[in-house]
């Protein structure tokens, strides 16, 4: 492990420095000379204008003799961020889409048969009933776990800390999350048990399980993965929320004398609802792209497959453009309602 | 936790801090249950964690023999996973300081770049009049829920085809070898970061006071010194926060890194290479639980340090959104 294996890795990163210093630097000399031009044409304008108009007040000259500029000018701030946006995500979306209606090497027209296969394959169908479950647990128990944790560590002693540790699995990578947890299922069949939930299981009198490989209550356990990354995400926003509340809510429900059960129900619910809305519909867009976590644990295998990693293996590994192309359509489907139902509700919102 | 404060000090005088719902929820619900219960939760998001921490610092042996917890009866520790796992030379080992490097090397650039453009848009699309502009922003905020399986493969054929229409070729192929691979996961970051980053630095540009940039322009600044000068400085916490984001996001990315940097030690993140540890050599726990950690600590400790910064960028970019 000598300094020549990292040298070409760290030049290529000093490039990219370099360009980025490079094209973000020249970016802004471009916008100081340019606009410069088009002020000094102003200036004679103004001065032209002044000369003319010696007695009357002088026109607002911002208003009137920026207009030939303007438009000009923040194409050239846009530009850079448009035409990366139209690369990498516009023009591929739509190619994706023309893809998804071709076989496999994207070479004849196959109409909506990839569609056709996603509902035929039996193994498919599994994928499709493991990401249901997956979205409907998920969301389900990371936001419940969150609401739950930020009510009672809510004015706590140790609030902070308590919440920092909850909150700190969001700052590990899925693949990294999945080791852990691979841990705390990990299984030998004699000796003792090196996993967490095996030694639970045979110190209450189980004998070992291979939790990973037995459907279908290994999809669940990671689901559970999902819901340990998020549940922090949830208490961080949703805590928020709770501390907004305005005190004098609660203090007139407090003179009404309700109970804190009714308190919780009555006036913390329906104060962080669009709080909750937004978790809700924040994780099940993750959730519904989780690839990496199923990667790691199992790769697919013991009936866990989910949408996002089959439109990998179609694509990238059996190269099968057409069906994973379909199936990126088919997520890209499954997030349209979700969104709709949030601006709906935002909308809602704005008007009370 | 139970006994924090006074029972009756929030009934007491108008002057005590006004308590939240859910404050008071907590202290009548039962607060032993709630304290229990918020332990018990405490513990099942920290004991994971802890042993694969634990176990990374126990003999090989031991970690496939007993489980970590037994580490309290008999404390053996050990550098040698991490030396093995870090610096190895044998293919079997992780050789992850190769892949550490990559993991440097693919997050630097792919979180400057996003943040500079976006920055720049963000500040056109809120203080500079066009036609068309409000348009152009709710396109870039739908972008926002493309998911990026939907990019993937005609990004990849972009850049290892070109583009060509009809038999002409529009753009050749980028034809990228080893290191140079780099450059391409460094374009898939910055393309697939845009908009959430437009979206979150234009909520922070947009509500700065117009009195300021009327005031920057009478002086007679122009855009391009207004946007260095006065929006750069005023919206660094939002920078701060999305770039710490998009570093999180990059440096625990797995997807993008398999499709576009490849498998091999070139170019490779730790994710990557993680990840192909955990799928061939599962039952090498002294390699997974070190590995794992390495891999985890740069975030960790940058989202330990930062976190104020995290959890504002959080509240503005969900809640509004």
């Amino acid at each position: 492990m000598e300094f020549e294996d990292f040298a070409p890795k760290l030049s290529m990163l000093l490039y990219g420095v370099i360009a980025f210093v490079v094209i973000i630097g020249g970016l802004l000399l471009l916008l100081d000379v340019v606009p410069n031009y088009f002020a000094r044409r102003r200036e004679a304008a103004l001065v032209a204008a002044s000369v003319s108009t010696t007695d009357g007040p002088a026109p607002p000259p911002s208003r009137r003799l920026r207009k030939p500029g303007e438009g000009l000018l923040g194409l050239a701030f846009l530009i850079p961020a448009l035409l990366l946006l139209l690369i990498g995500l516009v023009v591929p979306a739509i190619r994706t889409i023309i893809l998804s209606l071709s076989n496999g090497d994207s070479t004849e027209f196959v109409g909506l048969r990839n569609y056709g296969w996603i509902f035929q394959e039996n193994d498919i169908i599994r994928v499709l009933t493991n990401t249901l479950g997956w979205v409907v647990l998920v969301p389900l128990l990371a936001t419940g776990v969150g609401l739950l944790y930020a009510v009672m560590v809510d004015r706590a002693r140790f609030e902070a800390v308590a919440k920092s540790l909850i909150f700190l699995p969001m700052a590990i990578s899925f693949v990294g999350a999945g080791i852990i947890w691979k841990f705390v299922y990990a299984y030998r069949g004699d000796g003792d048990q090196i996993g967490l939930l095996n030694w639970l299981w045979t110190t209450l009198g189980g004998e070992p399980q291979q939790f990973l490989n037995n459907a279908p209550w290994n999809t669940f356990l990671l689901i559970v993965v999902m819901v340990w990354i998020q549940a922090g995400f949830a208490m961080v926003i949703l805590s928020a929320a709770i501390k907004a509340i305005p005190s004098d809510i609660v203090e007139a429900a407090r003179l009404d004398g309700v109970t804190p059960w009714q308190m919780f129900w009555r006036v913390t619910l329906p104060s962080i609802r669009p709080s909750l809305i937004v978790v809700v519909v924040t994780i099940t867009i993750a959730t519904l792209k989780v690839f990496d976590i199923v990667r790691t644990m199992t790769n697919g295998n013991f009936d866990t497959n989910v949408v996002a990693l089959e439109m990998y293996n179609q694509a990238f590994r059996y190269q099968e453009n057409g069906q994973g192309s379909a199936l990126a359509v088919f997520l890209f489907i499954l997030v349209i309602p979700i969104v709709i139902f949030q601006i709906r509700n935002l909308r809602r919102q704005r008007e009370v | 936790m139970t006994t924090t404060t006074p029972v009756l000090a929030g009934e007491a005088t108008a002057e005590q801090p006004p308590r939240t719902a859910a404050g008071r929820v907590r202290k009548r619900l039962n607060s032993r249950t709630a304290t229990t219960v918020s332990i018990v939760i405490a513990l099942l998001w920290t004991v994971p964690t802890f042993g694969l921490l634990l176990s990374s610092f126990r003999p090989e042996d031991e970690i496939k023999t007993t489980g970590w917890w037994t580490f309290f009866t008999n404390p053996q520790l050990t550098f040698e996973n991490y030396n093995e796992v870090l610096f190895g030379r044998s293919s079997s080992s992780g050789q992850l300081a190769q892949y550490f490097v990559n993991s440097i090397v693919i997050t630097i650039p792919s979180v400057l770049f996003p943040i500079a453009l976006a920055s720049l848009a963000a500040y056109a699309l809120s203080w500079i009049k066009f036609r068309g502009r409000d348009w152009v922003y709710i396109g870039i905020f739908a972008l926002q829920i493309v998911p990026l399986q939907m990019a993937l493969v005609p990004l990849l054929s972009f850049f290892s085809r070109g583009v060509s229409l009809g038999g002409v070729t529009l753009m050749p192929a980028w034809d990228l070898a080893d290191e140079q691979k780099f450059i391409q996961v460094w374009f898939a970051h910055t393309c697939f970061a845009l908009p959430f980053a437009i979206f979150l630095l234009h909520n922070f540009v947009s509500q700065l006071p117009n009195e300021l940039m009327e005031a920057a322009r009478v002086d007679g600044a122009g855009h391009s010194k207004i946007f260095r000068s006065i929006v750069l400085p005023l919206i660094t916490p939002a920078l701060a926060s999305l770039a710490i984001f998009q570093f999180l996001w990059v440096w625990n990315d797995l997807l993008v890194a398999l499709i576009f940097a490849g498998g091999t030690r070139d170019t490779a993140p730790l994710t990557v290479r993680l990840a192909e540890l955990a799928g061939t050599r599962g039952s090498e726990w002294q390699r997974l639980t070190s590995g794992a950690f390495v891999s985890i600590v740069v975030p960790l400790i940058v989202f330990l340090s930062l976190q104020r910064y995290f959890v504002r960028g959080l509240l503005t970019g969900s809640v509004k959104g």
